[in-house]
């Protein structure tokens, strides 16, 4: 089965410094498939600088990888004719971080919603196109009545980025990729936004990508969980056991660093190592790692597959099988238990 | 510790911003206190007020906002008759704010013991060099940084290592408060919770008290003593941070605690329904009851009094 998007071995990497001749690599041999017969939702998590953002656009096709392949329907990504190219537009959508930028000021908001049902004839005639269009803004929890008709700045963040979200669903897509799409609303209202992703993936069979830095919504939201740590994969596999018994020493850090709700204070209870500093040789993380041994400061260590629905790149768990160069999605899309739904 | 005198006291504060359409009050009528050494949150969801109420304390409002009543107490000094110099004179050395956006708070263009000598000069600290020296090795140090800070840029820092150079540079003329509006939520969680251990313990160490302004409630949780939740620019409910998240009080406390993901249990995903108000459009009675599970006729037409709950205690309800 060929699968919709793939990404082969992809490095990219972009100029530092003043001239240029520094390198920063932003994503290091990463590879990723989605497969358009089991849609999932797989949360990538990761702190600034991890590669997170460049894996979107990479996906996206908005910027080209270094080395390696961006595929879709096996074709390379930056070489498809015309048909190919508006198939990609209609299956894989984006939603972006700020809900400000993605509007043109002096256009109504429907714009952005009548432009896609046009382009991509979605409707038959006029009054079609409106019913489809406010059925997914039903969808998403908004009145069409308060909406349509309204400029951007006459709606809150919330609204806009729900827009954004009825905007993937008129399109049925097979991939949404969803670039931290509620760090900049309210804590109130995000649960409310990706309930209503959720809702997509279960009633249309959608496959996600949540790219976010918020390990709490990633396990609210997603099946799988792949953690990045600066440009490469740290863990990866099923959400419930990656949460909740994580086993590469940087997802500890993080699940040990979120501030919980919680009337025991436990988040001062260790002290933390010092900041993340220029590139070592092996393991990215050695310097950070109270478990660090000679070997990690010499040799990266690849993916071990601790179990059949994950895996963590740590030589602690070298007693696993290493997974082969590139097989990250083996354990992403390993069977398992439906996740519930998330109640919106 | 409840019978300490108050480090500062709000007593009625009312902010407003003028609005084409009228005044839009964004602080309304709140009152509180702090005591020395203690650590007090204030949250609520973006427009809540909880900025505008940091920025009145320090008395920093400009037009078209205008404080239009109240007092802010520092001990024994009411700040609405301290004239413009004596006020300019206090921030940093009575009241000291670490700010939102460290990225945007320091000067690109000058060195950080530069932007620390700044400070202390302009507040009548003018010490020889080598003492001044002394003196941001010693506060470089006491946020966790390297002294060879001092000579960096801010644009050769990390954001967190920034955020602790805006943290040295409050706590430079000792202050008895700090007012820390959502210092790390440009940060990492793992670089947040280092600076709020940083934040915690150069507080403790200056016996200071700290005001920690922002809406992320496990924050709070992990941090303060009391809490203080806005909605609508008032205080609808302020309690001990424990009595807050076992058992809240007001039905928007519960909501905001209810509506935080999970990391324990999957299928905890709620929101709160309906919008936060706009300022310039309020509900009559209770602004929170178009959203309010609980609410009656009497929430449509009867703004709830803010009353004593306990001895460290208040809430804005009619049936809390």
């Amino acid at each position: 089965m060929t699968p919709l998007l793939e990404l082969r071995d992809v490095t990219k990497t972009f100029a530092a410094g003043v001239l240029g001749r520094g390198r920063n690599v932003a994503l290091e041999r990463f590879s990723f498939t989605v497969d358009p017969d089991r849609p999932r939702v797989t949360a990538v998590v990761g702190e600034s600088g991890s590669g997170k953002t460049t894996l979107a656009r990479l996906l996206l096709g908005l910027v080209p990888p270094t080395s390696g392949q961006v595929l879709f329907r096996g074709q390379d990504l930056h070489a498809l004719n015309a048909a190919a190219r508006t198939d990609f537009r209609h299956h894989v959508q984006a939603i972006f971080q700020d809900p400000y930028e993605v509007y043109n000021p002096f256009y109504r908001v429907d714009h952005v919603l009548t432009t896609p049902v046009r382009k991509f004839r979605l409707a038959q005639s006029k009054s079609e196109a409106r019913a489809c269009i406010e059925d997914a803004l039903r969808a998403v929890g908004l009145q069409p009545g308060e909406i349509l008709g309204r400029y951007p700045h006459q709606l809150s963040g919330g609204q806009r980025q729900r827009i954004m979200v009825a905007r993937a669903l008129l399109l049925r897509p097979r991939l949404i990729v969803a670039d931290e799409p509620v760090s900049m609303v309210d804590a109130s209202l995000r649960a409310t936004i990706l309930g209503s992703l959720r809702k997509l993936h279960e009633d249309l069979g959608i496959s996600i990508l949540y790219i976010t830095h918020d390990l709490a919504t990633a396990y609210q939201v997603a099946d799988s969980i792949l953690v990045l740590y600066r440009a490469a994969v740290a863990e990866a596999g099923d959400v419930e056991p990656v949460v909740q018994s994580p086993q590469h020493p940087y997802t500890q850090l993080l699940i040990g660093s979120i501030p919980r709700v919680s009337t025991v204070r436990d988040w001062a209870s260790e002290p933390v190592q010092g900041e993340r500093d220029s590139t070592p040789a092996g393991c990215r993380f050695a310097d950070r790692c109270p478990s660090v041994m000679p070997r990690c400061r010499t040799t990266v260590p690849p993916l071990f597959q601790t179990a059949p629905n994950r895996a963590a790149a740590c030589f602690l768990y070298d007693s696993a099988p290493a997974l082969p160069e590139g097989k990250v999605a083996a354990v992403l899309a390993a069977e398992q238990a439906k996740a519930p739904c998330a109640a919106v | 510790m409840s019978h300490a005198a108050p480090v500062l006291r709000v007593d009625a504060l009312r902010v407003a911003y003028a609005h084409e359409h009228g005044a839009v009050r964004a602080v309304d009528d709140v009152s509180f206190t702090l005591r020395p050494h203690e650590r007090f949150g204030l949250a609520g969801e973006s427009g809540s007020g909880k900025s505008t109420m940091a920025l009145a304390i320090l008395r920093m409002i400009k037009p078209p906002g205008r404080i239009e009543g109240g007092e802010v107490w520092l001990q024994d000094t009411p700040l609405s008759q301290l004239a413009p110099e004596a006020i300019r004179r206090l921030r940093l050395a009575g009241i000291a704010m670490v700010p939102q956006g460290s990225m945007n708070s320091l000067n690109p263009v000058v060195r950080i013991r530069d932007q620390i000598g700044d400070a202390l000069a302009d507040h009548g600290t003018k010490l020889p060099r080598r003492e001044l020296a002394a003196r941001v090795r010693d506060l470089l140090v006491d946020v966790g940084l390297p002294p060879e800070t001092a000579d960096k840029y801010p644009h050769e820092l990390s954001g967190g290592m920034k955020q602790r150079a805006c943290i040295a540079i409050a706590i430079c003329l000792r202050p008895k408060v700090i007012i820390a509006d959502e210092p790390t939520s440009a940060l990492d969680v793992v670089v947040q919770r280092q600076v709020m251990e940083t934040l915690g313990r150069v507080q403790a160490e200056l016996g200071a008290a700290v005001i920690l302004v922002g809406h992320d409630m496990g924050l709070m949780a992990q941090f303060v003593d009391r809490l203080g939740i806005m909605y609508a620019g008032r205080l609808v409910e302020v309690a001990p941070i424990r009595d807050i998240i076992t058992a809240p009080r007001h039905p928007y406390t519960r909501l905001l605690i209810e509506s935080l993901p999970s990391l324990e249990k999957k299928g905890g995903l709620r929101g709160i329904p309906g919008l936060a108000p706009l300022l310039r459009d309020l509900p009559p009675g209770c602004a929170f009851h178009p959203r309010c599970p609980n609410a009656e006729a009497r929430c449509r037409t009867e703004k709830p009094a803010v009353r004593p709950i306990g001895p460290d205690a208040t809430v804005a309800c009619h049936f809390a």
